[in-house]
Formats: structure tokens, C-alpha cells, sequence
């Protein structure tokens, strides 16, 4: 139901894209509401410039169709990186000096001051997130603990929710089958380890239901429809403080990646966008956007400072994917890796879910 | 001296010209006229239907990511079409591109193309072209060791197929084959077999759907053809109602009464039917996908066969019964057969709509309930469009064949859309 309201709100929006001056291009629900209360009101506040959010499914997708039609009507997308390196790499969008990022809130360079790999030819990190799995309290009191668990349905009979698509979940499976996270990747390169995750995910085909859009997952739990699921941390933080349902999140063997702004070949608004981008991915406005959701600031100097979540009375700190708690057993995503095995792994999973 | 003297009998108009030359003209600029007037819907049905799917075709047998970034070696390709080994000035053409693709930033462009063959090599491309300018001849060692995969045969016979913008891999790939180290084809490992299986069951899921379309909208529409005027409207009606109501709302508020928690499952269980643990799963599978499917594609049934079954003379029933048949015998030889242009009309629509249909799997559809548009559609998400284009072209040949043995078997004269 969301995903529908998702694709009606980006339809609307882009109908209004000629009057807007800084389109930016985001995921919707609790995230793109995020990024408008932190990003675009304030840099439209600030600097005098409209700038409009609008919603997609995935906005990595659109924008190859509109560089190559010639017809750019987005100025900013949030994707994610593996997207934003092989967008990057077929020439569609716009590089970015790294020199005309501003320097942290406490003086330090841009360079030294963004997180490892939070900057990169095309793109700079708003944001770091994770793939984690969460559960209803009300459904299940003594609730489970590691990625195994996900995988046990004699303990924990019912349905699970997984993200259509190979990659995190790939990762998920290999993990909940007992290998280490720094393996997790070398494994993966291999046929038997490929073949290793399928046949762990073939121990609960028949009990999951499969989601796309981000909104789903938390829907699905209040709906009943599964017991536990995976899902976007921040959406079932969201859920859980912000619209106080009863969910918790489980850390164990989480994957979490840098989300990143770019800015399409050819956008209408480069200046523009590069004057939002600056803006968004500062101190400030990776404080800003943290006050709104539980994914980690890429800055160090954002860092720096306990973040309280909007209600006032939630510290940001534990609920973030980078909190050293929740890093105990993690994974952090490689866009190497996605970046060359996308399409032959997607290929394979399609073909895993058609067959009975 | 023909002319003037006309074959006898041959009529004139008034000014002495022959009289069918002067209708010919006449109806010559008729027809002009009516042309001009249909001008601007054949500009219309060009411009937004034939080019688009001439543009499609293009697209899945052409795709010059390699071949406009690799220039030289390419032309070394050209230029040796049947060289086994592979010699080193074949690594020095390849190196001297792999440096101009540093220089262009287009190395993952380049690599993208071989990707769709051999996965796993974009970032080797990436990786040897920020290190082109360091590598020293002899290019051949100094590449493989780099990675082995540079001496890889597979790799070269990839690297060759791509050196020319146009291409059938495309089709090979949707086709479940891939090809070997001697440029033959193979069918792909049986994990990675999808296309094939997809295409048929597409078919038959569509054929299913068409079927039970037909099942459930024959009564229908006999029912309103045989009601009264002003009664069957009002029933019209409701036949119309969830066609002019948007396709998503339809299928959302399928989801809202099939899925585990959803109505029919909390009724079930409230009469005692099931237990509560044994909540049957309607929706998000292949189960979903022909309910939800049918429901959306039941009037493009009914209406066909409501217009053949309205002018049906109720005469010739009657005299079949007066001579004694039975009514089964009736309906099965007096009644049927008229009816058989609707029928075929109103299966032939459901199953061209449904084999195309995409939005309904994929709401609804879940793991199994897929159809090779979700596919499609899943290949355009992930910008290969090429891949997208192929599976696109080989559906609607698919559909032209199946067109054209209706055509051959029944007649499209002898369709009747009302």
C-alpha cells in the first residue's frame, strides 16, 4: 500500500518539477521525509533557493533513462554506492570536486574530516545505514539474538520478510550459516559459496514473503503478515520511536553502507545542486538529518556531539548503524563486489525465486 | 484515331471525357482528402508506436559500449577474424585503448559490455586502465599478471563478439546460453536458467487466465444478453465499474482480502473453517497472480461475447428444441457455435493483455507468480536495456506467431470485438 502512495507522490511531483529549482530525488517515506526537514527546507531557507524532494522507488533507476533521453528533470538523487560508482563509471553523472565540500563544523578539512569512502568521484555520503532484521515484541517475548535465528523456524515458527534482491541478503544468509563477516565477500566470489547462501535461503523459501520498497518491511510487521523481517534500519526506528509500535532491531550480522547525493549528467541546476550537496552532507546538515532518522553521519566532526532525536528524548547515538554496540558483528557492504557481481548474481536469484 | 471514335456503348461526361477516367479523378482526390485527414493519426501511431519498438529492436541487437571505447583493438579483431592464439600485438592494441579509456574515464563503460558476458569483469577493466600507463611490454605477461583473467580465452572470444557494435548476445543470453571458449554455444549452468522457463510459463500462465476468464464470463454475459434491455444496462454497469476503477486500487484491495491477515483468511478462521495457525496463503504467489489477474481482465471477456451473444436469434434454439434436441445438444451445437467469434475474440485479447502484463505480478505475484515482464522490467531498473529490449523483441515475436496461427487457424475476419 505505501510502495502505491509512493509512486503516486512521485508522479505529482514530477509534474511539478518545471517550477522547482533544486529537484531532489529521494526514496520517500520516513527517509525522504528525513532528508526535506533536514536538507532541502533549510538550504531553501537559507540560501533563498526552492528546492523540492521528490519520491522514487529507487532513484538510481531513473536516471540513466533521463541522461540518455537528454531530458534531466532531477538536480540531486540519493542513491546508493554501489549505484553511485557504476552510474559513476558509464559516465551519467556529473564528478564532483572534492575541494568545494565545506570543512568540518571544528575547522578540519572536508578530506580528513569525512568518514573512509564517504567521498567518491561522483558522489559524497549523506549518510552511513544498515540492512538489519527486526521483530515484533507483542509476537515473540524471548525474541532472537543472531542472524541463525532469522534462519530457525522450529524456535521461531512464522513468516520472515527479505529484500527482493541479492544483495544484502546473499550476505544475511552466508552469515546466519556461520561465516565470519570479513569472509563473508572472499566467499561469496567463490561457485560453492555462492551456492553455500542459496542453499541456506532455501530453508525458509517457502516461509518468506518477499519486499521491495522500503516502506514495506515495517508495514508487513504490523500487519502480521511476518514475524520478523529485514529492513532498513531507520524505517523500523521510525516505526519503533517515532510511531511507537513495538519492534526491535537485531544488530547481529547487520550490512550497512554509505548512502550517497549525486548530481545526473546534464542536471538543469548544476550550480545549484552542488550548492545543496555542499550543504546537505556539512556538519549541520548530517546533524539535522540524524535528528530525524537513525543513520550515521559520515563526518567525523558530526559525530562529535551526542545527537538527540527529534521527539527530544531519544539520543541518536546506540540507534545508529555506527554505534561501536552494533558493530559487534558486522558487515560492511563492498560496491567492488556488487559493482561486478550484480547482474550475474541478480540473474541467478531471479532464477532461485521462479523455480518451485 | 481512337479517340474519336469511342468504342460504342462507352459513356462520356458532359466536356467529352470518358466518363470512369473522370470518376477516377474525381475519387483520386477523395481519397487524398481522407488521407490528409488520417495523416495526422498515422504521423501519431509512427511517431509513438512504430519507431519506439524499431528504436527496441535496434537496441537488443546493437550495443557499442565496447566497440566506440576500444577502437584498435577492435580493428585488430577486424582485421584477424580467425586468430586462435592470441598474439601480443592484440595486448598492445588492447592497451593502448585500455590507456585512452583512463584518459576518457569510459573504462567502466567498456567493461560493462563484457560484464553482461563474463560477470566480474568491470573492475578488472577499471583496475588495468588506472594502471595502463605503468604496464611495459611484453603487454601479454604484464596483463596476466595483473589477473589472470587476461589470458583468459573466454575473456578474448567476449572481448571479440563486442568489438562489434552489433551483437546477438543479447538473444543469447535470453535464450539460457552462453558460449564456450571455441565461440559455441552452451546452455548455462541449470542455477542460472531462468529465460526459458519464464517465456513458457508466461504462456501458460496467460492461457490459464484466458481460460478461466472464458469459464467465468460466459454465463455472465449470457445472462445480459438475454435479460431485458433496461436490466441488463444496470448490470453493464457493474461489469464496467472495476474497469473504469484504477488497476492499482483493484489490485490493492485484492491484497486486502486475500493475504494471511486479509478478510477472507479472518473469516475463514472466524467460521471455524481453519485454524487459526492454518491460514491459507492466497496472495504472493502464482495463486495470486491468476486470481488478481482474472478478476482485472474478466470484462475484456464479457464484452466481446455480450455483443456476439445480444444479436444470437433466440428462433434458432427453439426450432432445435421443437425438433427434439435436448438442451444440452442445443447449446453445444446451435448455441456454441455463435457464440465462437466472441469467444475467440475475448480469449485472444486476455491472453495478448495478459502476457504482457506487469504490474499485477509484481504487486501480487510474490517468488513464484513472476512473468517475464518483471523481468523486463527488472533489467530496465538495473540500465540494461539491451538485455530489457531482446526479451522484449522475442515476447512480441512470440505474440506475432501466435497471431498468425490463430490467423491461419480460425480467421481474424472471424473476430468480433462488438
Amino acid at each position: 500500500m505505501k510502495k502505491l502512495l509512493i509512486l503516486t507522490t512521485a508522479l505529482t511531483g514530477v509534474s511539478f518539477a518545471a517550477q522547482a529549482d533544486v529537484m531532489v530525488m529521494s526514496w520517500g517515506g520516513a527517509y525522504g521525509a528525513a532528508q526535506t526537514e533536514a536538507h532541502v527546507k533549510p538550504f531553501t531557507a537559507m540560501t533563498g533557493i526552492p528546492a523540492t524532494m521528490i519520491d522514487s522507488d529507487n532513484p538510481a533507476t531513473p536516471i540513466k533513462a533521463m541522461v540518455e533521453a537528454g531530458n534531466v528533470t532531477v538536480d540531486v538523487a540519493s542513491v546508493e554506492y554501489a549505484d553511485a560508482i557504476r552510474l559513476c563509471d558509464e559516465g551519467v553523472l556529473e564528478p564532483i570536486d572534492p575541494a568545494s565540500l565545506p570543512a568540518g563544523a571544528d575547522g578540519t578539512a572536508a578530506k580528513d574530516d569525512f568518514l573512509p569512502g564517504a567521498v567518491t568521484d561522483c558522489g559524497v555520503s549523506t549518510d552511513i545505514w544498515a540492512t538489519i532484521f527486526a521483530y515484533d515484541t507483542t509476537k515473540i517475548a524471548d525474541g532472537p539474538k543472531t542472524a541463525a535465528d532469522f534462519f530457525d523456524l522450529t524456535k521461531f515458527p512464522g513468516k520472515r520478510g527479505l529484500h527482493k534482491g541479492a544483495k544484502a541478503v546473499l550476505e544475511f544468509a552466508l552469515m546466519a550459516d556461520g561465516v565470519a563477516p570479513a569472509d563473508v565477500y572472499a566467499t561469496l566470489a567463490t561457485p560453492e559459496g555462492v551456492d553455500r547462501a542459496f542453499k541456506k535461503l532455501d530453508t525458509i523459501k517457502k516461509d518468506t514473503v518477499w519486499w521491495e520498497a522500503g516502506a514495506q518491511p515495517p508495514q508487513l510487521l504490523a500487519d502480521g503478515e511476518v514475524v520478523m523481517t529485514s529492513a532498513y534500519n531507520g524505517r523500523i526506528f521510525n516505526a519503533a520511536i517515532g510511531e511507537g509500535k513495538p519492534f526491535k532491531i537485531v544488530w547481529d550480522s547487520q550490512t550497512f553502507e554509505n548512502e550517497m547525493y549525486v548530481i545526473p549528467k546534464g542536471a538543469p541546476n548544476k550550480d545549484d545542486a552542488l550548492k545543496f550537496i555542499a550543504y546537505a552532507t556539512s556538519t549541520e546538515g548530517m546533524q539535522q538529518q540524524a535528528q530525524q532518522i537513525s543513520y550515521g553521519p559520515a563526518r567525523k566532526s558530526a559525530n562529535a556531539t551526542p545527537i538527540m532525536y527529534k521527539d527530544g528524548k531519544t539520543l541518536m547515538g546506540p540507534n545508529v548503524p555506527t554505534a561501536p554496540e552494533n558493530m559487534a558483528n558486522a558487515l560492511g557492504s563492498s560496491f567492488e563486489f556488487w559493482v561486478d557481481h550484480d547482474a550475474e548474481l541478480n540473474d541467478r536469484f531471479n532464477a532461485w525465486l521462479a523455480a518451485n | 484515331m481512337a479517340e474519336l471514335t469511342p468504342a460504342p456503348g462507352m459513356l462520356r461526361t458532359a466536356d467529352g471525357r470518358p466518363l470512369k477516367a473522370a470518376l477516377a479523378q474525381a475519387q483520386k482526390k477523395a481519397k487524398w482528402r481522407a488521407f490528409l485527414l488520417v495523416l495526422p493519426l498515422l504521423a501519431f501511431v509512427l511517431l509513438t508506436f512504430v519507431v519506439p519498438i524499431l528504436k527496441m529492436l535496434e537496441r537488443s541487437v546493437r550495443h557499442d559500449g565496447f566497440s566506440s571505447n576500444a577502437p584498435t583493438l577492435s580493428a585488430w579483431f577486424a582485421q584477424h577474424p580467425a586468430a586462435a592464439d592470441i598474439p601480443e600485438d592484440a595486448y598492445a592494441a588492447l592497451v593502448t585503448d585500455l590507456r585512452q579509456m583512463q584518459k576518457d574515464r569510459t573504462a567502466g563503460e567498456a567493461g560493462t559490455r563484457i560484464n553482461y558476458t563474463i560477470p566480474g569483469t568491470i573492475s578488472q577493466f577499471k583496475a588495468v586502465a588506472r594502471d595502463a600507463d605503468t604496464l611495459q611490454p611484453p603487454y601479454a605477461q604484464a596483463l596476466a599478471a595483473k589477473n589472470k583473467i587476461w589470458a583468459d580465452p573466454l575473456l578474448w572470444v567476449a572481448m571479440r563478439n563486442a568489438s562489434s557494435p552489433w551483437t546477438s548476445d543479447f538473444y543469447m543470453v535470453s535464450s539460457d546460453l552462453k558460449r564456450d571458449a571455441n565461440d559455441g554455444l552452451v546452455r548455462v549452468a541449470v542455477t542460472q536458467r531462468i529465460y526459458v522457463y519464464l517465456f513458457a510459463k508466461t504462456f501458460v500462465l496467460s492461457a490459464v487466465i484466458a481460460f478461466l476468464c472464458l469459464l467465468l464470463a460466459f454465463p455472465i454475459a449470457h445472462w445480459l444478453a438475454i435479460l431485458p434491455m433496461a436490466r441488463s444496462n444496470l448490470l453493464m454497469i457493474l461489469v464496467l465499474l472495476p474497469f473504469w476503477t484504477s488497476l492499482l486500487v483493484r489490485t490493492t484491495s485484492w491484497i486486502a482480502l486475500l493475504q494471511e491477515q486479509g478478510i477472507i483468511n479472518d473469516l475463514l478462521v472466524w467460521a471455524g473453517v481453519l485454524a487459526a495457525d492454518g491460514r491459507v496463503r492466497m496472495i504472493y504467489n502464482q495463486a495470486g497472480t491468476i486470481i488478481v489477474m482474472t478478476h482485472i481482465l474478466l470484462p475484456f471477456m464479457v464484452l466481446p461475447l455480450y455483443s456476439v451473444m445480444r444479436v444470437i436469434q433466440p428462433n434458432y434454439a427453439r426450432a432445435a428444441r421443437s425438433l427434439g434436441a435436448t438442451s444440452w445438444t442445443t447449446f453445444r451445437r446451435i448455441y456454441l457455435p455463435q457464440t465462437l467469434p466472441g469467444i475467440a475474440a475475448g480469449s485472444l485479447l486476455v491472453f495478448i493483455l495478459a502476457v504482457g502484463y506487469y504490474i499485477t505480478p509484481a504487486l501480487v505475484g510474490g517468488a513464484d507468480g513472476q512473468l517475464i515482464s518483471n523481468l523486463i522490467s527488472f533489467h530496465m531498473n538495473k540500465a540494461n536495456w539491451s538485455m530489457a529490449a531482446a526479451l522484449a523483441a522475442i515476447l512480441l515475436a512470440a505474440v506475432l506467431i501466435l497471431y498468425w496461427l490463430y490467423d491461419r487457424l480460425i480467421g481474424i475476419d472471424r473476430l468480433k470485438l462488438g
